[in-house]
This record gives structure tokens, C-alpha cells and sequence, in this order.
């Protein structure tokens, strides 16, 4: 047994008890915290299972902005009392066998995997070299598959829209009902301080590199999620009134720019989001750029949750 | 067995895990915890048919992780969008959780079935 596989072992180790504990514990949050470190290990497993553009995605959203949403949900649900209601033994216990049944099912799968095994990785390579690109994974979400990724933008979009129709009428155009820990001479304060200029520069590096090695648009953007995020939580930064022009702007900047670009591929080569030869890349990293900030602003917007306040004259 | 196995096979477990939780947890978010558990380990699982499919010096297929990142942003705009619903559910009502059968916790032990 090498040790990279007792590595193996003791993370998955680690992941399904990890796991687990997330579902058995009494306190959510407990459960929350548990959640973070599942998301973190989770993305060693990617790297392991070398799709390193995965493990950052599920670094930044698995463990960062999903545990915090819920950290701040535990925190405004704990001060109501939920009723206690228990799911009686029978039930957990039939739950429990249907459950691993489905495991079972899934473990045959795996277990007996078909002949030849399919793969596109040959194709995508075939053709990346004309798009400029380095990165495949890039190569596939930008030109293969790019309807994909701009639906995806648009459904953070939508998801946004969702989360602010749920104010209610009165504070409409408001402020994000986001928790604020403004104390001056705190370590929050320092770090807030500390942490964006490098936090930017590091997203504007994954933002750059993602063509030609792992990053991209929206590792970039989660990062300037978490910077933005930041500098309001320690009282740095105003959180900003939804109505603000500017941020409805930068909100959809980038899916406009990308949808632009789509049909004007229509026109100069035959597609729709089509790129015209030899214009491949610099249109690819424009995208780029335009849907960095957006993702970052729609991923702040999220977690800030809906507006609770109306904004002070 | 190989390192992509068993992690097929540890993601396999997870979706069965996030299932049971998801069924058998009745505060809302817990559910939804037990739901991007359960989401994980479906990926876990696509993440070792990429692994598996690895060809041309790469190592692993692109296709699918690119769908992997594509599907872990849209379970985030769900899990914001639930966890909003939640919010608002407590605002509403005063309590978060769904049951309709008893309005403040006076029974303390009760079965779901």
C-alpha cells in the first residue's frame, strides 16, 4: 500500500464521518460547522481525482459562501424555538434501508463500469488549440458548452430576483438585511482591512490564468464575493441599497456582454455563440472579465440576503 | 481498487447519508443541508466517471467537470434561494419549521408517520 492510498482512505475516512455527523448532530450549528470542513476536505478529493478547476468551485461555494448563508440562517433561527418534533424509529429505520438500497444501486454502478469507457476528452482536445485556450475545462465551458455557462449566469440572476422578491413590499429597493460586527480595534476590522487588496489581486490572477490553467471567471468572482462580503461584515464598506443603479448594472454586465457576443457570432460565424477565427480568445477573456464582477456582486448579493431595511434619507 | 473507486464509492454512500437526512430531519434547514450533501455525492460519483474517462494526456474527462462546476453554482442559487424561503417562512409564522399540525410546540414528542 503506497502512501498516497492511505492518504485515500483516511480522507474519504474523514469525508463520510464528516459527513455524516453533519446529519446526526442535535445543534444545526454544529451541523453548519461540520458542513464547512466537509466542503473543504470534499475539494482535496477533487484534487485527488485531478479536476482541479472543480476543487476550487467547491472550496470557494461548497464550504465558503453555502456555510456562510447557513451560519447566518442558524444565527437568526436559533432565537425561535422550532417545535420538537422527533421522526419516529419505524420511520428512520425504513428510511434508513430505502436510503441504502440507493447506495447499493450506486455501487454496482460504480463498481461495473462499461466497455470501452466513453470519453470526449480526445474531442476536446482535437479542437481546443483553435480556440487559443489552454485550459480545457475553460475550453468546454466557454465554446463547447457556453450556452450552458450563460444559462448559469442567468440562473444566479434569477436566483437573486427570488431571494429580493421575498421582502416584503415595504422595504422594496432596500437594504440587505445583512449582519453587521462593526466594533473598531477588532481582529474582524484588521483583517477586513488586511485582506482585500491581496484577495483582489488573487482574483484578478484566477480570473487571468483561467484560459490556460485552473481558475476562472467564477473562482475569481467568489473570491471578490468574499472580499466584498468581508469589508461590509466588519463595518468597512456600506452595504448597498438594491435600487442602486450602479449595482444593477454590474449585476448584469457580464451575461450581457456574453449574450452580445453570442450574437454577433450569429452574424461573423454562423452560430450562435460561435466565436469568429482567430478572435477566440481576447472576446473569451472580455467574458471573462464582464462575468468576474457580476459573478462576484450576485454571489455578494446572495449571501447579504434579501432587504430588510429602507435606506436612510 | 483504485483511488477514483473509492471515492465513487464514498460518494455513493454520501447520497445515501444526505437522503436519510433529507427524509428524516424536519427542521427545514437541516433539510437543506442534507440536500448539498446528497448534491455532493452525485457529483463525487460524475467526478469519478470524468476521472475514469481520462484520455489524451488529460487527467480526467472535461466535459463532465466542466457540468460539475456549472451544476455546484446552480445548487448554490437553490440553497440561497431555500435558505431565503426559510428566512422568510420565521418572519411569517415565528417558527421555522413546516408542519401545519400543531402551532407551538406543545407536544413535544410526536411521530412524523
Amino acid at each position: 500500500m503506497t502512501i498516497l492510498s492511505v492518504f485515500d482512505i483516511g480522507l474519504v475516512v474523514l469525508i463520510l464521518g464528516i459527513g455524516a455527523s453533519t446529519i446526526a448532530v442535535r445543534e444545526a450549528f454544529a451541523a453548519v460547522i461540520g458542513f464547512v470542513v466537509y466542503g473543504l476536505l470534499l475539494s482535496i478529493a477533487w484534487v485527488r481525482l485531478s479536476a482541479v478547476d472543480v476543487a476550487l468551485t467547491e472550496a470557494a461555494i461548497g464550504g465558503g459562501m453555502t456555510g456562510m448563508l447557513m451560519l447566518g440562517a442558524v444565527a437568526r433561527l436559533r432565537l425561535a424555538k422550532g417545535n420538537d418534533i422527533r421522526t419516529s424509529l419505524p420511520v428512520r429505520f425504513a428510511t434508513g434501508v430505502l436510503c441504502s438500497l440507493i447506495t447499493a444501486g450506486l455501487v454496482a454502478a460504480i463498481l461495473s463500469p462499461p466497455e470501452p469507457i466513453p470519453t470526449l476528452a480526445p474531442m476536446v482536445m482535437e479542437n481546443l488549440a483553435q480556440s487559443g485556450l489552454g485550459n480545457p475545462v475553460a475550453g468546454v465551458l466557454f465554446v463547447y458548452r457556453a450556452l450552458d455557462t450563460l444559462l448559469e449566469k442567468v440562473v444566479l440572476i434569477l436566483a437573486l430576483l427570488g431571494v429580493w422578491s421575498l421582502a416584503p413590499d415595504s422595504v422594496w429597493g432596500g437594504i440587505p438585511g445583512l449582519r453587521l460586527y462593526a466594533q473598531s480595534n477588532s481582529t474582524l476590522t484588521f483583517l477586513a482591512q488586511l485582506l482585500p487588496p491581496v484577495g483582489i489581486v488573487v482574483a484578478i490572477y484566477m480570473c487571468w490564468v483561467g484560459a490556460k490553467e485552473p481558475g476562472g471567471a467564477f473562482q475569481g468572482g467568489t473570491v471578490l464575493a468574499a472580499m466584498w462580503l468581508l469589508a461590509m461584515i466588519a463595518g468597512l464598506e456600506r452595504v448597498p441599497s438594491i435600487s442602486q443603479p450602479w449595482l444593477r448594472r454590474l449585476l448584469v454586465v457580464g451575461p450581457v456582454i456574453f449574450l452580445a457576443i453570442g450574437l454577433a457570432g450569429m452574424v461573423l460565424a454562423n452560430a450562435f455563440l460561435a466565436y469568429p477565427p482567430g478572435y477566440a480568445k481576447p472576446l473569451i477573456v472580455a467574458v471573462e472579465v464582464a462575468l468576474t464582477l457580476s459573478i462576484g456582486v450576485a454571489l455578494g448579493l446572495l449571501a447579504a440576503g434579501p432587504p430588510e431595511r429602507v435606506q436612510q434619507p | 481498487m483504485n483511488a477514483a473507486t473509492l471515492f465513487g464509492l464514498s460518494g455513493a454512500a454520501l447520497v445515501g447519508i444526505g437522503l436519510y437526512g433529507l427524509v428524516t430531519n424536519p427542521e427545514p434547514l437541516r433539510k437543506i443541508l442534507a440536500f448539498n450533501l446528497l448534491g455532493s455525492g452525485v457529483f463525487l460519483v460524475f467526478g469519478v466517471v470524468s476521472r475514469r474517462a481520462a484520455a489524451s494526456g488529460l487527467g480526467g474527462d472535461p466535459v463532465p467537470q466542466a457540468m460539475v462546476i456549472t451544476a455546484i453554482v446552480v445548487a448554490f442559487a437553490a440553497t440561497a434561494m431555500a435558505i431565503a424561503l426559510v428566512l422568510r417562512l420565521l418572519q411569517e409564522t415565528g417558527r421555522p419549521t413546516l408542519s401545519a399540525d400543531n402551532s407551538g410546540g406543545t407536544d413535544t414528542v410526536r411521530g412524523n408517520s
